[in-house]
């Protein structure tokens, strides 16, 4: 009796009380940015490096300078484990916590999806860097929403460019195999079409496979793939998808230096598993690996001495931690940029939209953040927010990553009218009009 | 002795059938209605748009498969599957006849879903407990599949991921991003109370008596006529009409946007476990369960922080998930009957109240 008066009595309290916890903060006085995670689940190898260069580039930034402009930066974490539901809950937790929420970094292309509707009724800019809906580059369908430096579509350009390259001209490519092995999802299907337009104009052979989330089982993709015998792969993978699929590629002997990781696909938690066997893998990045920049030793001297290290020490330089900072980087200059016109106070959402499109982050402004050849100048605009930066490639060597080609450019020429094509079809299906960039300040 | 029902007489047929025969109750549930439909103007967009819209989408879904599993007795894996018929149907019926009025575009997205379920609901005549339930588990995965490959059903969107389109009832936005969550609240609350309605009237009536006899015994059942064929392939059509609305409301009034990600078979097991928690073969158990699957793992996230805590959120997230874990288990062996049992029980108390004995 009394042990079920206890249970029911709690159940009713846990019903009542769960969400009446949030308390609502008075006047802000620092930037609050909501982080969506995640550290727990199948794609925490992933999220976690992510989550800790974000936390570490803004402790930095609180720490040496006492945050942008003098303004602190605080943030709360929630976890969404990749789940497109616990991703909009947690939106919806911290869009209005400590004064509202200055952007949204969603951390997942299918939580983008369920944010880009959502946050411009809000008005909280959504940066997705490098990941979410590609069509979203238009900013003149979509002015609440930032992809640079660049996009899965311009990423596939790239790496076709890239192969091209290494095939000794992109004329070479007539024949040949390619094989995308993606993660079946939005995410992994995004690179699709800009793939397929490319197979038709240079002539080589593509051949999709999709994998489950969230992908521990490859065996049927790997043995269609020991039968195609591609000459390249391009891997779309996330979280544990990728590390399955490097040693299954590993297994089947398949040349690693003809294997090639999309941004999302090749960091150190993902070759680390297959040992010796990765050596060799390729993959794409918008920014350095290694901790050879200004930045890290500031890093180190600001928040790791001082045991405000959101992770360990050893693990600051990972692809994904340099991600992170990357990341926390462009946001942070986003709102300074937005400072420039608004003043040095806490922005609303709208105030960090306008820094956003007016960013222009030039070699010297990176020489200055001591991230010099760190990542490729971007200049964001109104009709474009992607900026449609270069790509670079790194090798696995069995230790590390290395940068193994110069600043390889996109076929803006290819991606960017199917870009704004697919900007009006996304665009129509939320109800938008199309705004006049010539009237934008 | 306030909940007590002596001195109410039933003069008619009508009274002594009625769905709360007793005064009190028909209070409570009219107080609890009408403060449904008040909350949105006090509630947040927080409460409204992460706790109360999901916890009534979720009750219409749990709701059908309480329908299958908990009356008639067909274990089903397949719900996730239902509701990706029902949404993805939803989704091409609203983009491919847009002056179609929402609502009929559910009722619509429904019987698609309702079709299916009877075509998958065909082994259940031949198969039953667990073995059905792997056929079943077959459909989940099927339907997951072809959303995924046949990109028509998308509307051949390049990342897969439908959207659910703004369109009005009564010059009110109900759907899209211009949707404000109380609205949605309120259309997702009138769906789910019609839903209830009708699915309790279903249960006491003469399909919900076959449906009991089949659970109960399906020889017993037939040697006093009752045809098990129809009998099973209703349920299993009721059944995924409702999860159907229900994927459909997930779509269009909780998500917005969706992949099939969305509708894998990990939200067969939410629901599933739903039902078992609230309580197989209760009405107000598909509401139970949701209520405790949807808003216990909110509570645990926020409670620590609430107190003082601030734990790292990775650490939370597993505190999270033993504590909830550990919960299902004591409230199982505690009340295996689920949650509506432990309701009656105590309404059985509050009768006698304050003379036990």
């Amino acid at each position: 009796m009394s042990v079920k008066r206890v249970l029911i009595g709690m159940l009713a309290a846990a019903v009542i009380a769960g969400p009446a916890v949030l308390a609502v903060s008075a006047q802000p006085k620092e930037i609050f940015i909501p982080l969506l995670v995640y550290r727990t689940g199948p794609f925490a190898p992933s999220g976690v490096p992510i989550a800790n260069g974000f936390v570490d580039y803004f402790t930095l930034l609180n720490e040496r300078d006492g945050g942008i402009n003098g303004v602190k930066i605080t943030w709360e974490e929630c976890e969404t484990q990749y789940a497109t539901d616990k991703g909009v809950e947690c939106y919806e937790k911290l869009k209005g916590k400590a004064g509202g929420a200055a952007l949204v970094n969603p951390y997942s292309t299918g939580i983008t999806y369920s944010l880009i509707p959502k946050a411009a009724v809000d008005k909280v800019p959504v940066f997705s860097m490098g990941y979410g809906m590609t069509a979203s580059a238009d900013g003149r369908w979509f002015p609440w929403v930032f992809n640079f430096p660049t996009t899965y579509w311009s990423q596939a350009s790239a790496v076709i460019r890239y192969i091209g390259q290494k095939e000794g001209g992109l004329d070479k490519l007539k024949g040949k195999k390619i094989a995308h092995i993606f993660h079946n999802s939005p995410y992994g299907k995004e690179a699709n079409p800009t793939l397929e337009d490319l197979a038709r104009k240079y002539g080589f052979e593509l051949t999709l496979l999709a994998v489950d989330s969230p992908g521990q089982e490859q065996k049927s993709t790997w043995l269609q793939v020991r039968r195609l015998n591609p000459n390249w792969i391009f891997l779309s993978g996330w979280g544990v998808m990728n590390q399955v699929a490097i040693k299954e590629a590993a297994s089947i002997n398949y040349p690693m230096d003809h294997f090639i990781g999309n941004w999302w696909s090749s960091s150190d938690a993902d070759v680390i598993p297959a040992g010796d066997g990765a050596k060799g893998y390729v993959g794409a990045t918008f920014h350095a690996p290694g901790i050879g920049f200004k930045v890290h030793q500031d890093l180190f001297k600001h928040v790791y001495d001082k045991g405000k290290g959101a992770g360990e020490k050893a693990r600051v330089g990972e692809v994904l931690y340099n991600r992170g900072i990357a990341n926390a980087m462009f946001s942070a200059e986003a709102i300074r940029t937005g400072m420039t016109k608004f003043g040095n106070k806490p922005l609303t959402g709208e105030q960090v939209r306008w820094g956003f499109e007016n960013l222009n982050l030039t070699e010297q402004r990176l020489d200055q953040l001591g991230m010099k050849g760190f990542t490729h100048p971007v200049k964001v605009t109104c009709e474009d927010h992607e900026g449609a930066g270069p790509v670079m490639f790194e090798q696995w060597d069995g230790k590390k990553w290395t940068i193994v080609s110069d600043w390889i450019p996109t076929m803006r020429d290819v991606v960017r009218p199917k870009l704004e094509g697919a900007a009006v079809e996304e665009g129509k299906k939320l109800g938008y009009t199309m705004r006049d960039c010539s009237k934008e300040k | 002795m306030i909940y007590r029902e002596a001195g109410q007489f039933k003069n008619t047929y009508a009274s002594d059938q009625a769905i709360f025969p007793i005064v009190q109750d028909r209070w409570i549930v009219l107080a609890l209605l009408v403060a449904a439909f008040c909350v949105p103007l006090v509630a947040t967009e927080y409460w409204l748009q992460a706790v109360l819209i999901p916890f009534l989408v979720y009750s219409l879904a749990a709701l059908g498969l309480n329908l299958l599993t908990g009356y008639a007795g067909q274990l089903s894996l397949g719900t996730g599957g239902f509701m990706a018929v029902g949404a993805y149907s939803a989704f091409k019926l609203a983009t491919a006849f847009p002056s179609l009025p929402i609502i009929v575009v559910f009722l619509l997205a429904g019987l698609a879903a309702a079709l299916v379920g009877l075509f998958f609901g065909v082994p259940s005549l031949r198969i039953k407990g667990f073995y059905l339930a792997v056929a079943t588990l077959a459909s989940q995965f099927f339907l997951v599949w072809l959303f995924n490959k046949v990109a028509w059903f998308t509307n051949y969107a390049s990342s897969g991921t439908i959207t659910a389109p703004p369109r009005t009832v009564l010059g009110v936005m109900v759907t899209g991003p211009e949707a404000t969550a109380g609205v949605r609240y309120v259309v997702a609350l009138a769906l789910v109370m019609a839903f209830a309605l009708v699915a309790k009237n279903l249960v006491r009536g003469r399909v919900g008596r076959c449906w009991m006899a089949i659970r109960d015994r399906d020889i017993a059942a037939e040697i006093i006529g009752i045809r098990p064929l129809r009998t099973k392939l209703l349920a299993f059509s009721v059944s995924s009409f409702y999860c159907g609305v229900a994927g459909a409301a997930l779509l269009f009034l909780y998500y917005g946007s969706a992949e099939t990600l969305a509708f894998d078979i990990n939200l067969s097991f939410l629901v599933l476990f739903m039902v078992i928690i609230g309580g197989l073969g209760s009405i107000l158990g598909s509401f139970l369960g949701a209520a405790f699957i949807i808003l216990v793992p909110i509570f645990l996230t926020n409670a620590p922080e609430a107190v003082g805590l601030g734990l790292p959120v990775a650490l939370q997230k597993q505190l999270e998930l033993m504590v909830f874990g550990g919960l299902i288990v004591f409230f199982l062996i505690v009340e295996p009957h689920g949650l509506a049992r432990l309701w009656q029980i105590s309404k059985e108390k509050l009768r006698l109240w304050p003379f036990p004995h």
